[in-house]
């Protein structure tokens, strides 16, 4: 598709200088970009003018530019990642926006997110619940070979799906309540559904569901507003599986 | 000079690696405890090598730039990881695998690193599906594999077109292990800026905390740099945005030297360039070219109604389109390797056979495989990578070719090892791409995923053993030892000077400048007038980013552009001994190409009688030229040939 010139957008943008000051909203324009430009182009080029006129850059985060790293982290005009359908912010192209149009960009809002910088905030909290048990506790060496674990094609398909999480918190800034549900039954799935990972499955629901409790993640009341911001569509189903493990993990303590 | 003694055990080469296992020390459970390692960078090899490490007892201190370890740009790897498993009956072996590699390589690599890569190559497969890894089954249940460029068997275990993320979050998954138990220390938004060199040994580093601007000292027994490789150098690469060079250049400073700056590779399929706003580049994997067809059409008027969007593709006739790859190159056409399609591409394009309004791409076609298999297989074996280049692009290549063009990937150069993966700084070790041991003057696909994890999991373990036995008596680093106090200080001064320069340009305009260089005169092909040319364009530039560069923000706050202005100022420096490497080695192999150096029908030619070696660069101090020295390369097993891939 040809590409088209966006003449003139208005940006409007969180700006927050560190975790302890107050934030606000700031407004700036900027010219001639190209519909074929992506999303965090169109932020480096603002703030190359900002530079240029002394102004502070906006700082977000970001990394591979590819959607798989899942360091960006932007709040597009009421919507994690932006209006587009999964995609992560830097997979977001300009021509799904209009000319002249205002575009509304903030953080991730949670409580267990706190911001940074502009945009950027702090999810090590999602490290924090990896760490209590997102892993197949194993040492380097030792181990079968490869074919001797039979895995059913379906089974390691469904693996892979809930592997694909890329832990860039969009889905606990889709959830009023900022429950962190689906990132921890992704993990959780992926790692029931293979047989190297069911030895422990009942330790790990129960100890990844503490320490997201514990943080300060709301509940899960179904919204499924998560599954539909997700920018690699991990599945609800999730969440289902999680409780199932979560229940049976309760009961036979 | 300090010693270049490569270390590679005496013996057969089958036996090398074992041989040396036996032979090297190893330290006791007790002692481990009293030892400090860190590690920096944590992609496939340096979370790889912090969790193994921490499971032998060892204290770790891990590094990473990102706001967690599993956002190393590894994670970006996509098609697969090779392994010598002969799973498919298909005649692979170890000793296949290490000849593709060193054939692949252009016969730029030593025999013996390449060989104990291939060998224990089916223990990586066996470790990572012990963590969890989804890799693809077949409905037996047993492991896919499927085919990449340079070789003719079927030996790449991949997870959809996501290999790299699986992978990293099985080594990611093992280091949360680690901890958790408090056997690691994260240290996640820390750049390291200098190595820390007490009586000639590596002993800690000087990092900036990210968020606070905080400069902190960091001791250890030793230390290990995986930081990846310096492909950013040309602006738009399929790096990630922070990937950078600045880790190994530091370590280069202190007189570790660096070995083949100038083997840059050129993957064959990325995404176009188009306009000026761009910022990076996205690939598309190389499994793709296991079911699409490479073509330009045959008549150059096609081309030209194709660029100025007179017609498409799907409107030129069979017979009118021509498979180049296959054309040239019968015996492995369309999977020939990285530098050969990347090269054969740029032949056409330059030729006027491009395809896109800049004339600069050509198809990558999926109706073929379509045809023969039907869509769903495709979707199943490739859908993510066609919605990521459907996002890009605008554009379903379920219906119309893709558009490719090459683009800078990956540097086979690298600091210089040995074959215990140390520099030549005693105690300073280097893993996964940062180093330069293993792909000579070209990567073949699906190889960087198996090095990173050989050396991280299955090497370093081992060898940094040998070291650190030397090490049980010494006590805890002593972060307030003057050459901290001395390293810190000019960490501090440099990042003072950049900050007040306040000049009038940003750090990209810089940067893209610096690209542009270098992918015009040290990009694809190379000569000797473009490349001294380069070499005065770039020292201009850095003269002029010296003074006129503007860093706006604060110190102590997070402020991306003063990250990034550090690493461009080691970028310009990086640039330069490319230049300079590539200026000295009169011969075309791998991804180097000099056009002096040329076969009659237009491809690569080696000098094996004049550059069977590999080019180890000194540093001399700010300002002065480096001096080269010469690993000869030895070759016991394979014999050196042109290659030939038609």
């Amino acid at each position: 598709m040809a590409d088209k010139i966006l003449k003139k957008l208005n940006i409007e943008v969180w700006r927050q200088n560190n975790a302890k000051s107050k934030g606000k909203f700031e407004t700036y324009t900027i010219e001639n970009i190209s519909t074929g430009t992506s999303f965090l182009e169109m932020l480096d080029i603002l703030n190359n003018d900002l530079i240029e006129k002394g102004i502070d850059p906006i700082a977000f985060d970001h990394d591979c530019r590819e959607g798989i790293c899942g360091t960006c982290s932007l709040y597009i005009n009421g919507r994690p990642h932006g209006p587009d359908s999964a995609v992560t912010t830097c997979q977001l192209h300009m021509r799904k926006f209009k000319e002249g149009e205002t575009i509304t960009i903030e953080p991730w809002r949670a409580k267990a997110f706190p911001v940074i910088k502009d945009l950027v905030v702090n999810r090590s909290a999602f490290e924090q619940i990896l760490q209590a048990g997102g892993f197949v506790s194993v040492n380097t060496g030792g181990v079968p070979d490869g074919n001797a674990i039979l895995i059913s094609h379906e089974d390691a398909e469904e693996a892979m799906d809930a592997a694909s999480c890329i832990g860039c918190g969009a889905c606990v800034a889709a959830c009023k309540n900022s429950s962190a549900m689906l990132f921890v039954s992704a993990k959780v799935s992926h790692l029931a559904k293979l047989p190297q990972g069911r030895v422990e499955a009942k330790r790990r629901a129960r100890n990844m569901v503490a320490k997201m409790d514990e943080l300060g993640f709301g509940g899960c009341t179904n919204t499924q507003a998560c599954e539909a911001e997700c920018p690699k569509s991990i599945s609800i189903s999730n969440i289902a599986r999680l409780n199932r493990e979560y229940l049976a993990a309760r009961f036979s303590e | 000079m300090q010693n270049l003694d490569s270390k590679i055990p005496a013996g057969p080469l089958a036996e090398k690696w074992s041989r040396h296992k036996a032979a090297i020390r190893v330290v006791s459970p007790a002692n481990k405890r009293k030892l400090e390692i860190i590690v920096v960078g944590t992609g496939l090899g340096g979370a790889s090598a912090a969790a193994s490490l921490a499971e032998l007892g060892y204290n770790v201190k891990a590094f990473c730039y990102q706001d967690s370890p599993r956002r190393a740009h590894s994670i970006a790897a996509q098609g697969g990881i090779n392994a010598a498993k002969n799973y498919q009956n298909d005649n692979d072996s170890i000793y296949r695998l290490f000849y593709d590699t060193v054939k692949g390589g252009d016969y730029r690599a030593r025999e013996a690193n390449v060989y104990r890569l291939a060998e224990v190559s089916p223990n990586i497969i066996d470790q990572c599906v012990a963590q969890g890894v989804p890799f693809a089954r077949e409905y037996g249940g047993l492991l896919d594999n499927r085919s990449f460029g340079g070789v003719l068997v079927s030996r790449t275990f991949y997870a959809r077109g996501q290999t790299g993320q699986q992978l990293l979050l099985g080594a990611y998954q093992a280091l949360n292990r680690q901890i958790a138990k408090g056997n690691v220390k994260m240290y996640t938004r820390h750049e390291m800026l200098d190595v820390v060199i007490i009586d000639g040994k590596a002993r800690g580093i000087i990092a900036r905390d990210m968020i606070t601007g905080q400069i902190k000292r960091f001791g250890a027994h030793a230390v290990v740099v995986a930081t990846g490789g310096y492909g950013n150098v040309f602006f738009l690469s399929t790096n990630a945005m922070g990937s950078n060079g600045s880790a190994a250049w530091q370590c280069y400073k202190k007189g570790a030297m660096f070995a083949n700056p100038c083997f840059v590779q050129i993957h064959p399929t990325c995404i176009p360039v188009h306009g000026d706003q761009q910022s990076k580049l996205t690939l598309m994997s190389e499994s793709l070219r296991n079911d699409g067809r490479v073509w330009v059409p045959k008549k150059i008027e096609d081309a030209q109604k194709l660029r100025e969007g007179k017609i498409g593709p799907n409107d030129i006739a069979e017979e009118d389109r021509d498979f180049y790859l296959e054309r040239r190159y019968p015996s492995y056409g369309n999977l020939v390797p990285r530098d050969v399609a990347s090269r054969a591409a740029k032949e056409r394009c330059d030729a006027g056979y491009g395809v896109n309004s800049e004339g600069k791409a050509v198809y990558l076609d999926f109706k073929y495989a379509i045809d023969r298999l039907g869509r769903n297989v495709i979707e199943e074996r490739y859908g993510n990578l066609f919605q990521m280049y459907e996002k890009i692009t605008d554009q379903d290549p379920y219906k119309v070719p893709m558009q490719i063009y090459p683009a800078i990937h990956y540097t086979m150069g690298g600091i210089w090892v040995d074959y215990n993966l140390m520099t030549t700084v005693p105690g300073l070790y280097s893993i996964g791409e940062a180093n330069f041991s293993d792909h000579g003057a070209n990567r073949l696909g699906a190889s960087a995923l198996m090095q990173g994890l050989a050396d991280g999991y299955f090497i370093l373990p081992y060898t940094i053993g040998d070291y650190l036995a030397g090490e049980i008596m010494t006590p805890k680093t002593d972060i307030n030892a003057p050459e901290f106090v001395e390293a810190e200080k000019n960490v501090t001064q440099r990042i003072e000077k950049l900050f007040h320069i306040k000049g009038a340009k940003t750090v990209d305009y810089y940067h893209k400048k610096l690209g542009n260089i270098m992918w015009n005169f040290v990009g694809m092909s190379r000569n000797e007038k473009g490349l001294k040319q380069a070499i005065a364009k770039i020292r201009e530039l850095r003269d002029e980013f010296w003074k006129n560069v503007k860093v706006p923000g604060e110190l102590n706050n997070l402020n991306p552009e003063l990250e990034k202005a550090g690493r461009l100022a080691d970028f310009f420096d990086i640039g330069e001994l490319i230049a300079l490497d590539a200026l000295d080695r009169n011969e075309s192999c791998g991804g180097h190409f000099r056009e002096e150096s040329v076969t009659e029908d237009g491809e690569a030619l080696r000098n094996d009688e004049k550059y069977t070696y590999v080019s180890v660069w000194e540093h001399q101090g700010e300002g002065k030229e480096p001096v080269l020295h010469k690993e000869p390369l030895i070759y016991e097993n394979i014999k050196l040939s042109q290659r030939s891939y038609k």
